[in-house]
């Protein structure tokens, strides 16, 4: 989906809020929320695919609103629910108040049975796709070509995975694009480099 | 009816997850307390700083780190997270500079570099670091010759990245626990120079 976390090449935003030795955490809850995770993860509840789509999910204003473990933490709850681990009701109970949880999936979708092997080298483009479910797919690189200069072991394949969808698993490929390639007349010079699973991607 | 219950402040929810799994028996505590110490202790930068200086002052373990970090990392008993199959380390040198972020949220090869600090998972920097790079750097306190090319690596699945930064000058026959100390995690993500 093109949704509110895709932000790459975004404009408008300020300068970086940055610090030497900067926290990663400022809150005990951000330790224990990101620690609940991990739980989840450890008793089957969910996948790591799953839990990027529930953070994408959220409604774009709370998605922008709040702080990085707010999204972590509400993605985590919000497929708790939606699994039936926990109800809504009864954390709304214990936590006094309302939980704003994201919003419910659309469909996800299998590999490319037309997928093809690429090697070191190869010119690739980024298929021109919209899909309404998870994608690791940066909206930058749509429809864009550069070079594979790396491939990496198979993994589950996000679009499915997220979404409990049957697929194989496929590596990723690290795709060197040139920046003036992606915003032409529009960013400072440099190669940009992107993982991109083999279904997204087609011969030049 | 029409009461407007408040939202309830994020410590709440998560005292509420807790409570809700504890009430099923479930000793998610016990498991909290102890990742929570994992990840304040053992995912820190220091592990990525001891494989940076190993690679300064041992040619043999660098080609080993270039050619499969996961690997090469393992040799110095650090462990990745099972969904990080593939670790690449990106060398810089005197004329080429890497940088990494994660645009679509957060990912880092946490169990060697630590943490994400605040600033990479925020906006600016997900938004304008891969577009606007030199910019980006610049802002950030690096300034780079306009003759050295800029790598940028956007973490986009779960291939996890670190850069290996050039060995300072002036650091001839220190040992590789005093080169560690001088390895930072900003670094080893890309938005500073040693």
């Amino acid at each position: 989906m093109d949704g509110m976390h895709d932000l790459g090449g975004k404009q408008g935003f300020g300068r970086v809020r940055h610090s030497r030795d900067a926290q990663v955490f400022h809150e005990d809850w951000e330790k224990r929320a990101n620690a609940l995770l991990a739980f989840a993860v450890k008793s089957g509840y969910l996948n790591m695919d799953e839990y990027r789509h529930a953070i994408e999910r959220m409604e774009p204003r709370h998605y922008l609103a709040a702080g990085y473990y707010e999204r972590a933490f509400t993605g985590l709850l919000t497929l708790l629910v939606e699994k039936g681990i926990v109800s809504r009701e009864e954390l709304e109970r214990l936590a006094g108040g309302v939980i704003p949880l994201a919003l419910p999936s659309a469909r996800g979708r299998g590999n490319d049975p037309g997928r093809r092997r690429f090697v070191r080298g190869d010119r690739v483009r980024v298929k021109e796709e919209f899909v309404p479910g998870h994608i690791r797919m940066p909206a930058y690189i749509r429809g864009k070509a550069g070079i594979v200069v790396d491939i990496s072991p198979a993994y589950p394949f996000p679009d499915a995975h997220a979404h409990g969808v049957h697929a194989e698993d496929e590596p990723t490929y690290a795709v060197e694009f040139r920046s003036q390639d992606l915003w032409p007349q529009g960013a400072d010079a440099a190669l940009v480099h992107v993982d991109v699973f083999e279904s997204y991607l087609q011969r030049t | 009816m029409s009461e407007q219950r408040p939202v309830a402040p994020p410590e709440r929810r998560v005292a509420a997850l807790e409570a809700a799994l504890e009430s099923r028996g479930l000793d998610a505590k016990a498991f909290v307390d102890k990742q929570v110490r994992v990840s304040e202790e053992d995912w820190v930068p220091q592990n990525g700083a001891r494989v940076v200086a190993k690679a300064w002052t041992d040619p043999e373990f660098r080609k080993r780190l270039l050619a499969n970090g996961k690997d090469a990392v393992a040799e110095l008993g650090l462990s990745m997270p099972r969904h990080h199959r593939h670790l690449v380390v990106l060398e810089n040198t005197p004329g080429l500079h890497n940088v990494i972020c994660c645009t679509q949220c957060s990912c880092t090869a946490y169990s060697i570099i630590g943490l994400p600090p605040d600033w990479y998972k925020d906006f600016e920097y997900r938004a304008r670091v891969v577009r606007e790079s030199r910019t980006v750097l610049h802002e950030m306190g690096l300034d780079l010759p306009p003759e050295m090319e800029i790598r940028v690596w956007d973490t986009s699945a779960d291939t996890r990245y670190m850069v290996l930064p050039v060995r300072p000058s002036g650091t001839e026959g220190w040992s590789e626990e005093r080169l560690a100390s001088i390895v930072t995690k900003d670094a080893m993500i890309g938005v500073a120079r040693l």
